[in-house]
C-alpha cells in the first residue's frame, strides 16, 4: 500500500509529508546530502531527497509517471508546478495509486480551489487531516468530497449532537456514501450537460485515421430528499431491446439511436442493473457530479473537414492553403474556432491571408493560429500563407506536425441524445413533473488533426 | 487567515519561543504554536525537542488542534518512546469518547505509532472498537488490526484479533468489510502458508454482496482479494466471472483493472467452447479502450497491463489497432507504450494501416520515440511476410532522409531482415554501404560488419571496407569487434587469396593486443579451427543459421501467467515480478494462473501440455518456495534432460565446447605461449600443454591438466524450462575432490539473484559441500561458471538408473527442478588400486554370476596408453599378462561407498582401427557394472 505520500513545489521543496509506513524511506539514494544527527528523521527525508533529485531536478523529460528509486516506487502527477508523488515499497494496485492522487487533487480543489504552492501553504492544516481522514496506513477510504465536508471543516468542531454525528459516520461508511440525509429544497431543479470531445486524425488526403468521442453526461442536481433517478438516452441496445414488443418505435427511433461502444459510470449507479437490464438508475450526489463518461467510434459527424495544402518552393520557401469547411445544420453557429498551422523552426516571416476571422503568425509558438469567432453549418473558408525561410545545414527534414483545431458547437458530435431523466422520491411529496430539467448539447474538439 | 506564514523562515531560539507558545493558556495561541510547529517538521526541521511540550496539548476539545498534536506524536514518538508514554492516557480515555469520529482517530493514531510500550495499551482499546456499534470506528479498527500486526504480529495472534478480523467479513456494513478484507490480506501476505483469508464459496459471495455496495477503493480491495481465490471448478469460476463483469462499467480505472485481472484469471478455468468464453471476450474489449482515454499517468498504467493481456489473450484487441495509433501531444511514455502494442497487434489485415503511422511517426521529434518508430518497422517486415518488401522500401526511404540516428536504426532492423528473408534483399547493400561513414553506434557498426562479411562474396570492396573498420579496431566497442573479427574470418573463408594478410592482422588483433578474454577466445578458436581444418572452419562459420523469431521482446510464458495475476499493480507496470523490487518476504509470493480443470477433469502434469492448447497456456503446479526445497521426493520430475558425458559432440556443438571448457584452462596455464602470427603453426595445442595425455586431451576440446576425464558442458536445463535460467554443466574429479561444473546463463530479461542449489537423495550419497555462490547478481545475457564441491555424506537412496540425480536450483525467480545422469569415474578413489594377492583372492571369492562381460569397439590404443588413460581416471592396472598376442590388463577401482570393482580387459591388438576390447567386470553389487563399463568406455573413447 502507500507508504507516504509527499507534495513538492517546483523546486523540489517538500510543502505536505505525511509518512504512513515506516518501510519507505531506509537506504535511499542521496542520504549523503543530510547530516546524519537524527538518523529516523532521516530515512524518511531520503525517500523525500530521492524524488527531488532523480525526478524533479532531473534534466530530462519525464520518462514515466512512476519511477524506481532504490527499490522504492515514486508515483507522480502534476498539477500547474506542483508535484505531487505517493511513495511505496510495496507491490501496490499501481492504477488505484494514480487514481487516489486525481482523487485527492479533486478534493483539495473543492476545499480551496486552484492547487497551487500559495493555496497549498495557506491550507497546510487542512490537507494534513484530509490525508488522515482520506489514507489509513495507506489505504485509501472515502473521499468523496461530499461526505467529507459534513466534518472536516477547518470551522473547529461544532457541538454535535449525537444524532448527527451517527448520520456522519453512516454516511462516511454507508452505501450511500456520497449523499446526506435530510436536504432540502423549495424549487427542485436538475440540469444535464452532454459534454463531448471529439477526437480526429485525418491523413493530408482526407481519409480518417481515427475518429471518436469521448462523452460526458455532468448532473447538477438540487433535489430534495433521497430520490431514486432513472436516466434514458438514445442507446442502440435499449432501443433494439424495446423494439421488439413495438415494431413503429423501431422505424421512428432506430435511425437515431447511437452505438455506445463503452461506457463508465459515477459510483452511484447501480452497475449490476446496467449490466443486466441497461438501465441507468442511482440515487444522485447533491450539487454536480459526473454521471458517465462514455465512448462512440461509429457515425460521428465531424463539424469541420480541414484540406492542407503545403507547398515546399525552393529550399527557402513553403506556401500553405488549408480550406475548413462546416459539416453540420446552416442553423447551427460554431464558436472559438481555432486552425493552428505549424511552421518550421525556421521560418523568418510569413505572409497570411484570410477571408474570415483573424490570423497571426506567433514566432514562439512556432505556428499560424488563425482564429474565427463563429461560423454557420455548410460554409467554407480559407486561409493561404507564404512562409519564408533560413537556409539551414540541419541536415533533418521538418517533422510536419499536423494541423490541430478547436472549436465549440451546440450538438452532440456522436448523436446522443437524452430521451427521459426520471425521478422518484417515495417520501417527499413532489413527483417527477414537479422536477424542472435542463439539458444542454455541447461539442468541443478534443485531439483534432489533421496531417499535412 | 491563511497559514502560509508558518512556513516563514525560522531564526535563532525560535525552538525556545515556540516552547513558550506551546505552554500559553491562550487556546489559540497554542493552536498557532502547534501549526508552527507541524509546519518546522514538513520542512525537514527536527522540532523533536518540543516533544513534551506538545504532548501537553493534547488534552482538548478542539478537535483540529488534537489532530495536530496526533500528526506530531505519530513523526516523533518513535524518537521519544519514553515520553510517548505520556499520551496513553490520552488515547485510552479518546478511545472511550461518546464521539464515534474522536473513538475512530485515536484508535487510528494509535496504530501509526510504532513504539512497543504504547502497542501493549494498544490491545484493549482495539479490541473494544473492532466490536464498536458505529460502523466508522469498525472499520478504522479493522485497518489498526494491520498496523498492529506490522509492529508485532505475534501479539496479534495472541490477542485472538485475527479471529475478530476474519468476523468483520460478515460485517452488515460495507466499508468494514472492505477495510478487513484489505488489512486480512496484507497479513496473509506475510504468512503464506497460513490459511488466513480462508476463501470459500459463502465467503466468496458475501464478498461479492458487499462489492456491489461498498465505495470504489473498497471494490478495489474487494477485486484484488477475489483475484488470489481459485473456483474449485468451471462452473464457479463463470458465475464469479458473471458477477464481476459489471465492475468493467465504473468510472475508477484502477476497479476496471483489478475486475479485468480476476476475469483474466478466471478465464484460464472455462473452456473456449463456452458461449460465455466468447461473451467475457468481447466484454472485455470496450473497457480497455475507454482507459485510453484516462488521465496520461493512468493510461500508461493501462498501456504496460494492455501489453500482458495481447500477449496472453491476443484476440481480445485484435481490432482495435486504430486506438493505439499515436497523438502528437501524448507524453513520451504513452508514445512508447502505444508503439509496443501496435506492433504486437500488427497483422497482414491492418498492415498497411500500421506502417503509414510509423512512417509519420518516424519523422517526430522525440529521438527515443523515432528509433523506436523505426525498429518497429523491420519488426513488421519479420512478422508479415507480406509486408516486407513493403518495409524494405520504407526504411530505405528513411535513410535517405540522412538523418543519423534514423540510419542506424534502419541498418540494424535490415540486418534482421537479411536473416529472416535471405537472398531477397541484398540488392539494397549498395545504398546501406554508402552510409557507412556516419555509423557511430556501435549497434549499426556492428550490423553493418555482419552485412558485409555476411554478403562478402557479393560486395567488390568488401576486403576495402572492413579494413577500414579495422583501423580503429582498440577503440571499438567488445560488441563490434566481435563482429569484425567474425565478418573478416568469413571473408577470408570466401575469399581465402585476396584477403589472407586482412585475416592475421585481425586475429593478431584480437588474441594479442585485447584484454577482453571473449574476444581472445573468438581469435583463438578461429584461429585454430583455419589452420586445423579449413573445411570444418567453413562449416562452422559459414553454418547454417537458424530462423529468427517473429515475435520479439515477449515475456516467458510463465513471467507472463504470474503477471496476469498481477495486473493493475506496480508488477505490471514494470513486468517483473514483485521479487524483483520488493524487499523482505512481503508481497513476493509466487502467484499463478489456475491451471483449466473442468469439474470432472483431474489436474494434468507439468510435462503434459493440454492437448491443442499453445504451450503459454501450461498450467503452472510448481508449488511455492517455502516448502519445496526440503522435499524433492514427492515431486513428478520428468526423463532427464540429457545425459552429459555419452553424447558425440557434432561439429557445431565442438565450436561450443571450445568456448565453455578448453580454452578456459588453456589460456590460464602456467606454460602458455601466444601463437606466433606469421605462421600458424599445423597444431596450436603444442606449446601449450604440459605433457603428451593433455595435447591428446586438448586437441578434443576437452581440457584437464590433471584428473579424471572430463565431459563436455551438456545443458542440463534449458532457459524455456527455467524462466530464462540456463545451466549447463558436467562432473570433474580432481586430485579427490568432486565437483559439479555448473555454468549459469540468464537469458531473461530481468536480473537474477539469491542461487541456491539442493539436491535430491541418490544413489552414492552425493551433495553440495558448499552453498552455491554466485557473487554477483545474475544480469541479462551474461553467464556465470562456478564450480560447485560436491561430498558423498548425504543420504543415500538407490535411484532409476544408478547415476541419476536429481537436483532443485533456485533464484529470486522461482525454483527448477533437473535431473542429469553422472559419470560414474567421478566416484573412483584414488586409493583404489588393490594388492595383487588380494585380488586374485577377491577375484575368487566374487560369485562367477555377478561377472558381467562388455566389449569396447573402435578403440585403438594400446596397452601403456589403455593403461595411462584408465590411471588417470582412478582406475589402477595392477598386473598384465601377454596371452596368445593378447594383451590382458588386470585393474581395480574402488567407489566412494567402499565398493570394490574388480577387472579384466582384453586388448587385441592388430589393425588399430578394429580394435576391440574385452571387458570382464566382477563386483559384489553387480548393478554397478553396467555404469562401470559406461565410464571405461567415456574414459577410453575420449
Amino acid at each position: 500500500m502507500i507508504g507516504g505520500l509527499f507534495i513538492y513545489n517546483h523546486k523540489g521543496e517538500v510543502l505536505i509529508s505525511r509518512v504512513y509506513r515506516d518501510d519507505i524511506g531506509s537506504q535511499i539514494a542521496g542520504s549523503a546530502l543530510f547530516s546524519s544527527s537524527r538518523p529516523f528523521l532521516e530515512e524518511r527525508r531520503n525517500a523525500v531527497d530521492a524524488f527531488r533529485v532523480n525526478v524533479i531536478h532531473a534534466r530530462q523529460q519525464v520518462r514515466s509517471p512512476v519511477t524506481n528509486i532504490a527499490r522504492t516506487s515514486f508515483f507522480h502527477v502534476k498539477r500547474s508546478n506542483i508535484w505531487l508523488a505517493a511513495v511505496t515499497k510495496q507491490n501496490v494496485n499501481a492504477a488505484m495509486v494514480f487514481e487516489f492522487l486525481y482523487k485527492m487533487c479533486d478534493v483539495m480543489a473543492a476545499y480551496f480551489g486552484k492547487i497551487s504552492e500559495e493555496n497549498i501553504k495557506n491550507n497546510f492544516v487542512l490537507i494534513y487531516e484530509l490525508l488522515d481522514e482520506i489514507l489509513d496506513f495507506g489505504y485509501p477510504q472515502n473521499s468523496e468530497t461530499g461526505a467529507l465536508k459534513t466534518f472536516i471543516t477547518q470551522q473547529g468542531i461544532k457541538s454535535q449532537t449525537k444524532e448527527e454525528q451517527s448520520q456522519i459516520t453512516s454516511q462516511v461508511t454507508g452505501q450511500i456514501g456520497w449523499r446526506r440525509e435530510g436536504i432540502k429544497y423549495r424549487r427542485n431543479e436538475l440540469f444535464l450537460d452532454v459534454l463531448e470531445s471529439v477526437n480526429l486524425l485525418m491523413s493530408p488526403q482526407g481519409q480518417v485515421l481515427s475518429a471518436h468521442v469521448s462523452g460526458r453526461v455532468v448532473m447538477k442536481s438540487y433535489l430534495s430528499g433521497m430520490p431514486e433517478c432513472k436516466f434514458g438516452m438514445n442507446d442502440k441496445i435499449v432501443i433494439e431491446k424495446q423494439g421488439k414488443g413495438t415494431a413503429d418505435e423501431t422505424s421512428k427511433s432506430g435511425k437515431q439511436s447511437i452505438a455506445i461502444d463503452d461506457c463508465t459510470f459515477h459510483q452511484c449507479v447501480r452497475l449490476s442493473k446496467f449490466d443486466s437490464e441497461r438501465s441507468i438508475s442511482f440515487i444522485p450526489p447533491d450539487g454536480e457530479f459526473e454521471l458517465m463518461r462514455y465512448r462512440t467510434t461509429k457515425d460521428i459527424i465531424l463539424p469541420f473537414r480541414v484540406i492542407p495544402l503545403v507547398r515546399e518552393v525552393g529550399r527557402t520557401k513553403l506556401e500553405v492553403k488549408v480550406v475548413i469547411k462546416s459539416n453540420f445544420k446552416p442553423s447551427l453557429l460554431a464558436q472559438k474556432i481555432e486552425v493552428r498551422i505549424p511552421t518550421p523552426l525556421n521560418t523568418s516571416g510569413v505572409q497570411v491571408i484570410c477571408m474570415k476571422g483573424k490570423a497571426k503568425y506567433k514566432a514562439s509558438e512556432n505556428a499560424i493560429v488563425w482564429k474565427i469567432k463563429r461560423m454557420a453549418g455548410m460554409k467554407e473558408s480559407q486561409i493561404s500563407a507564404e512562409i519564408e525561410l533560413l537556409p539551414t545545414n540541419d541536415k533533418k527534414k521538418w517533422a510536419r506536425p499536423p494541423i490541430s483545431m478547436n472549436f465549440e458547437v451546440p450538438f452532440a458530435p456522436s448523436g446522443l441524445k437524452v430521451r427521459y431523466l426520471k425521478v422518484f422520491e417515495p417520501k417527499l411529496n413532489y413527483s417527477d413533473h414537479d422536477v424542472i430539467k435542463w439539458v444542454r448539447y455541447i461539442g468541443r474538439s478534443g485531439i483534432y488533426e489533421t496531417r499535412c | 487567515m491563511t497559514d502560509s506564514k508558518y512556513f516563514t523562515t525560522t531564526k535563532k531560539g525560535e525552538i525556545f519561543e515556540l516552547k513558550a507558545e506551546l505552554n500559553s493558556d491562550k487556546k489559540e495561541k497554542k493552536k498557532e504554536a502547534v501549526k508552527k510547529v507541524i509546519a518546522s517538521m514538513t520542512v525537514g526541521k527536527d522540532v523533536s525537542a518540543l516533544f513534551p511540550d506538545v504532548v501537553n496539548c493534547m488534552q482538548t476539545d478542539n478537535l483540529e488542534l488534537k489532530k495536530l498534536v496526533y500528526l506530531y506524536l505519530m513523526n516523533y514518538a518513535k524518537s521519544q518512546p519514553d515520553m510517548a508514554i505520556m499520551a496513553v492516557n490520552t488515547f485510552v480515555k479518546d478511545c472511550e469518547d461518546p464521539n464515534p469520529l474522536i473513538r475512530a482517530l485515536a484508535v487510528r493514531t494509535m496504530g501509526c505509532i510504532r513504539v512497543d510500550k504504547i502497542t501493549e495499551y494498544l490491545c484493549e482499546p482495539l479490541r473494544k472498537c473492532l466490536k464498536d456499534e458505529d460502523p466508522y470506528v469498525r472499520k478504522t479498527a479493522a485497518v489498526c488490526v494491520a498496523k498492529l500486526h506490522d509492529i508485532n504480529a505475534q501479539l496479534v495472534e495472541d490477542q485472538g484479533f485475527l479471529d475478530t478480523l476474519k468476523d468483520l467479513i460478515s460485517d452488515s456494513n460495507p466499508m468494514v468489510v472492505a477495510n478487513a478484507v484489505a488489512a486480512l490480506s496484507e497479513i496473509a501476505e506475510s504468512h503464506p502458508s497460513s490459511n488466513l483469508l480462508d476463501l470459500n464459496p459463502q465467503s466468496i459471495n458475501k464478498l461479492l454482496t458487499a462489492l456491489n455496495e461498498c465505495t470504489e477503493w473498497g471494490q478495489i480491495f474487494i477485486l484484488d482479494c477475489l483475484a488470489n481465490y481459485t473456483p474449485k471448478d468451471d462452473r464457479e469460476a463463470q458465475s464469479i466471472c458473471e458477477r464481476v463483469t459489471p465492475r468493467l462499467s465504473h468510472a475508477n480505472s484502477a476497479v476496471v483493472l483489478s475486475a479485468v485481472k480476476v476475469l483474466m484469471k478466471f478465464m484460464e478455468m472455462l473452456s473456449k467452447d463456452l458461449d460465455y468464453y466468447g461473451t467475457l471476450l468481447k466484454k472485455l474489449a470496450p473497457p480497455l479502450v475507454t482507459l485510453l482515454s484516462a488521465e496520461p499517468e493512468l493510461q500508461y498504467v493501462a498501456l504496460r497491463n494492455i501489453n500482458l493481456i495481447v500477449q496472453k489473450r491476443p484476440e481480445i484487441l485484435k481490432h482495435e489497432m486504430k486506438v493505439f495509433f499515436v497523438k502528437y501531444n501524448d507524453p513520451i511514455y504513452v508514445k512508447l507504450e502505444k508503439l509496443d502494442i501496435m506492433i504486437r497487434l500488427a497483422s497482414q489485415a491492418n498492415i498497411a494501416q500500421v506502417l503509414a503511422e510509423l512512417k509519420e511517426y518516424a519523422t517526430e521529434v522525440d529521438v527515443d520515440f523515432v528509433r523506436k518508430a523505426v525498429r518497429a518497422i523491420g519488426r513488421c517486415a519479420i512478422k508479415v511476410e507480406q509486408s516486407a518488401e513493403r518495409c524494405v522500401s520504407t526504411l530505405l526511404d528513411l535513410i535517405q532522409t540522412k538523418v543519423n540516428y534514423v540510419v542506424q536504426e534502419a541498418i540494424v532492423v535490415i540486418k534482421d531482415i537479411f536473416r529472416k528473408y535471405p537472398n531477397k534483399y541484398e540488392s539494397v547493400i549498395a545504398t546501406l554501404c554508402e552510409n557507412l561513414d556516419s555509423l557511430d553506434e556501435p549497434e549499426a557498426r556492428a550490423a553493418m560488419i555482419w552485412i558485409v562479411g555476411e554478403y562478402a562474396e557479393r560486395i567488390d570492396n568488401a576486403d576495402e571496407l572492413l579494413e577500414s573498420f579495422l583501423e580503429g579496431f582498440h577503440d571499438e566497442s567488445t560488441q563490434v569487434q566481435l563482429q569484425l573479427l567474425t565478418a573478416i574470418v568469413k571473408l577470408f573463408l570466401k575469399k581465402p587469396t585476396e584477403t589472407q594478410e586482412l585475416v592475421q592482422q585481425v586475429l593478431s588483433l584480437a588474441t594479442q593486443d585485447s584484454d577482453n578474454p571473449d574476444l581472445r577466445d573468438r581469435g583463438y578458436i578461429y584461429w585454430r579451427l583455419l589452420s586445423t581444418d579449413p573445411v570444418a572452419a567453413k562449416e562452422v562459420v559459414l553454418a547454417e543459421k537458424p530462423l529468427i523469431s517473429e515475435e520479439t521482446d515477449l515475456i516467458e510464458p510463465t513471467l507472463l501467467d504470474e503477471l496476469i495475476c498481477y495486473i493493475g499493480t506496480l508488477a505490471s507496470v514494470y513486468h517483473k515480478p514483485p521479487s524483483a523490487f520488493v524487499e523482505g518476504g512481503r508481497g513476493v509470493v509466487h502467484k499463478s494462473l489456475p491451471p483449466r480443470t473442468a469439474s470432472s477433469e483431474s489436474t494434468e502434469s507439468p510435462e503434459t501440455a493440454p492437448a491443442g492448447a499453445p504451450p503459454g497456456e501450461q498450467p503452472d503446479v510448481i508449488p511455492t518456495q517455502g516448502d519445496l526445497l526440503g522435499d524433492l521426493l514427492n515431486l513428478d520430475l520428468g526423463p532427464p534432460v540429457s545425459g552429459p558425458p555419452l553424447a558425440t559432440t557434432s561439429v557445431q556443438m565442438g565450436a561450443v565446447d571450445l568456448l565453455g571448457g578448453g580454452l578456459d584452462s588453456l589460456i590460464g596455464g602456467p606454460n602458455f605461449v601466444a601463437p606466433p602470427a606469421a605462421a600458424v603453426p599445423a597444431s596450436l595445442g603444442a606449446p601449450i600443454g604440459s605433457g603428451l595425455s593433455d595435447l591428446f586431451d586438448l586437441t578434443s576440446g576437452v581440457g584437464t591438466l590433471s584428473g579424471s576425464y572430463v565431459a563436455p558442458k551438456a545443458v542440463w536445463l534449458p532457459a524455456m524450462k527455467a524462466k530464462g535460467l540456463e545451466i549447463s554443466g558436467t562432473f570433474t574429479r580432481q586430485v579427490g575432490s568432486i565437483s559439479m561444473d555448473l555454468q549459469l546463463t540468464n537469458k531473461a530479461l530481468q536480473v537474477m539473484t539469491d542461487f541456491a542449489i539442493q539436491f535430491n537423495r541418490n544413489s552414492f550419497g552425493l551433495a553440495p559441500a558448499a552453498p552455491l555462490q554466485v557473487h554477483a547478481p545474475l544480469s541479462p545475457n551474461q553467464t556465470v561458471e562456478i564450480s560447485l564441491p560436491l561430498n558423498t555424506v548425504g543420504s543415500v537412496m538407490k535411484m532409476e538408473p544408478l547415476n541419476n540425480l536429481q537436483v532443485a536450483v533456485k533464484n529470486n525467480i522461482d525454483v527448477f527442478y533437473f535431473s542429469t545422469l553422472y559419470p560414474l569415474h567421478i566416484l573412483f578413489v584414488e586409493d583404489g588400486k588393490m594388492d595383487r594377492q588380494m585380488f586374485l583372492a577377491t577375484w575368487k571369492d566374487i560369485p562367477n554370476e555377478n561377472e558381467a562381460q562388455f566389449q569396447i569397439r573402435d578403440c585403438p590404443l594400446n596397452a601403456e596408453a589403455v593403461s595411462s588413460k584408465l590411471q588417470s581416471s582412478n582406475i589402477f592396472t595392477i598386473a598384465k599378462r601377454n596371452v596368445e598376442g593378447q594383451d590382458m590388463l588386470y585393474q581395480s577401482l574402488k567407489l566412494t561407498n567402499g565398493i570394490w570393482v574388480l577387472a579384466e580387459l582384453r586388448i587385441q591388438p592388430g589393425n588399430p582401427s578394429f580394435t576391440v576390447l574385452q571387458l570382464s567386470l566382477k563386483c559384489r553389487a553387480p548393478e554397478v557394472s553396467q555404469h562401470v563399463y559406461q565410464a571405461y568406455e567415456t574414459i577410453l573413447k575420449n
